[in-house]
């Protein structure tokens, strides 16, 4: 019956500003790394195993040892965009299940504002037969989530006012959140206030039907994870955060598959599974917010509903963090709203964290279980999910 | 001369991609290639040297009718690079090709406003130096 007590997060650290034009992103790694061990009551020599996505650089495993001057006898360095972290989590605890950690320590940083990256509709790079057939194309980032959306509503009916809820709700949350509205104004915002799903739709399409509020914001940020193993959770500042189930899996594009459906259809299953829980148990749903057909998607495929019941279900600001009922949504703002400096994924477990431990902005009274679910890559046609179900004692 | 350098060009395919470029090449002869094993039949796109179905080796190259079903498309309103922001606003779509494939590619001939889903497509080419550019259209008398 699963909720076997394996590992669990025992400190965290978001980086709060949303520009740092001064620091490099292995600043803002280093100092997330020494806030999050802070944070646990653990040292910088505690550290026994390093996870890193490679955001900083190449031979990551090594350049950011040397460069925190810790000396890992585990080092992971999977590198599969967004959902980097949850795969990181998952590995952590398999490291700390089998005595080779004790513990693991996770970080991200990035500069994706201040070095003005047009993530959604900028150039992309062409490497590989992949990305060599596309490239005459111009296909944006923001393009393949708008096929993806596009799809969904010819097969479902779904609307784009239903796809704007999702923005809205996350807004809602934003706006509860200092660090988040201090970077809605940093960030040249003009309007810093809940919106509504009209402005949503009164946003400018960028990639039909997706528009400007249906994408997420391009912030600098970062932060860490740490990760540790359950005899060191006797001395920890703050009560565990158990890591009860973890899945991953990939998806592509192949001939006749149904691009409503991303690999959380399968990594859901194996995260849910061995954690011993059910999705309709969830209190707090972290989900991947690149955009908001990827939260609609992930919410069917991971059985919070029905797959092509997602804009129902959205609806009626549902997933806010103040209606019982049905899970909050991405409590700190999400990346539509709070941060985005490329890969989001550590967010969701920091935030999932926060809301275990009872300390976060859009707090869900009595809070027991988390879902933290990551989309890397570009969803349904080049991705990654990794899914992982948190709880707490 | 000024005139021309100032023409932002579109990207276009390596032709040194091992795995694609007789895709490419094909183009130049006004063929849209697409592969099948010879060991257990499946349909293989983008091209590759290994069968995604089985991992065999022997891969038969056949070219397509040309036609085919949009499965969805997007209108890209908004683009970082030169070339594809003085085309905006265009249509790109997923089509399913009757021969069981699916490929990126653009709408053209039609206003991207009036592009549908499950509308039928036919194949056109856009000329581009060295290879052509493999584009579809309204199926005409559709």
């Amino acid at each position: 019956m699963g909720r076997e007590r394996r590992a669990a997060i025992a400190g965290v650290h978001e980086f709060g500003p949303r520009r740092a034009e001064t620091m490099s992103a292995l600043q803002i790694k280093a100092l997330s790394a020494a806030r999050a061990l802070e944070d646990a009551g653990l040292t910088w020599a505690d550290v026994d195993a390093l996870y890193d996505a490679g955001e900083t650089g190449p031979a990551a495993g090594l350049a950011l040892a040397e460069y925190l001057g810790v000396r890992p006898t585990v080092v992971d360095t999977t590198a599969v965009g967004g959902s980097s972290f949850e795969l990181h989590a998952a590995h952590a605890v398999r490291a700390i299940a089998t005595g080779k950690a004790r513990v693991a320590l996770l970080t991200y940083g990035s500069t994706a504002h201040s070095e003005r990256r047009a993530i959604g509709t900028g150039p992309r790079g062409n490497r590989g037969p992949a990305s060599n057939m596309e490239a005459p194309y111009g296909l944006t980032l923001v393009g393949n989530y708008a096929l993806v959306a596009r799809r969904h509503m010819h097969q479902y009916g779904t609307t784009a006012a239903q796809l704007a809820e999702i923005a809205v709700t996350t807004r809602a949350h934003a706006m509860r959140n200092p660090d988040a509205v201090r970077g809605l104004h940093d960030l040249g915002h003009r309007e810093v206030r809940e919106i509504t799903v009209e402005d949503v739709l009164a946003s400018r399409l960028i990639a039909d039907p997706l528009h400007l509020f249906d994408c997420c914001i391009i912030s600098d940020g970062g932060g860490a994870v740490v990760i540790v193993a359950p005899e060191v959770t006797r001395d920890l500042r703050h009560r565990p955060v158990w890591i009860l189930g973890a899945g991953e899996a990939v998806g592509y594009l192949e001939p006749g598959a149904d691009l409503t459906v991303s690999a959380a259809a399968r990594s859901g299953p194996i995260a849910f599974g061995e954690a011993g829980v059910r999705p309709e148990e969830i209190d707090v749903a972290m989900i991947y917010d690149s955009f908001t057909i990827t939260v609609l998607t992930i919410l069917e495929d991971l059985g919070f509903c029905a797959k092509g019941e997602g804009g129902a279900y959205v609806e009626g600001g549902r997933l806010r963090f103040d209606r019982p009922g049905a899970p909050a949504l991405n409590t700190d703002g999400g990346g539509l709203s709070s941060n985005h400096p490329g890969m989001r994924g550590i967010f969701l477990l920091i935030e999932a964290t926060r809301q275990l431990r009872g300390t976060s902005t859009a707090q869900v009274p009595g809070a027991r279980l988390a879902v933290a679910h990551g989309n890397g890559g570009q969803l349904a046609t080049h991705h990654v999910a990794g899914t992982i179900v948190l709880g707490r004692d | 001369m000024a005139d021309v350098a100032a023409r932002p060009a579109r990207p276009l395919p390596h032709l040194a991609e091992p795995d694609t470029a007789p895709f490419w090449r094909a183009t130049r002869e006004g063929r849209l290639t697409y592969q099948v094993c010879r060991r257990c039949g499946a349909v293989v796109f983008y091209p590759r040297a290994h069968c995604t179905g089985c991992g065999g080796p022997e891969l038969e190259w056949r070219t397509s009718a040309g036609e085919g079903t949009i499965y969805t498309f997007t209108v890209i309103r908004q683009h970082g690079h030169p070339f594809f922001a003085g085309r905006v606003p265009y249509a790109l779509a997923l089509v399913d090709l009757d021969e069981g494939f699916r490929m990126l590619t653009e709408i053209v001939g039609a206003d991207p406003e009036q592009v549908r889903v499950g509308q039928r497509v036919e194949l056109a080419w856009e000329d581009a130096g060295e290879v052509r550019i493999p584009v579809f259209r309204p199926r005409a008398g559709d």
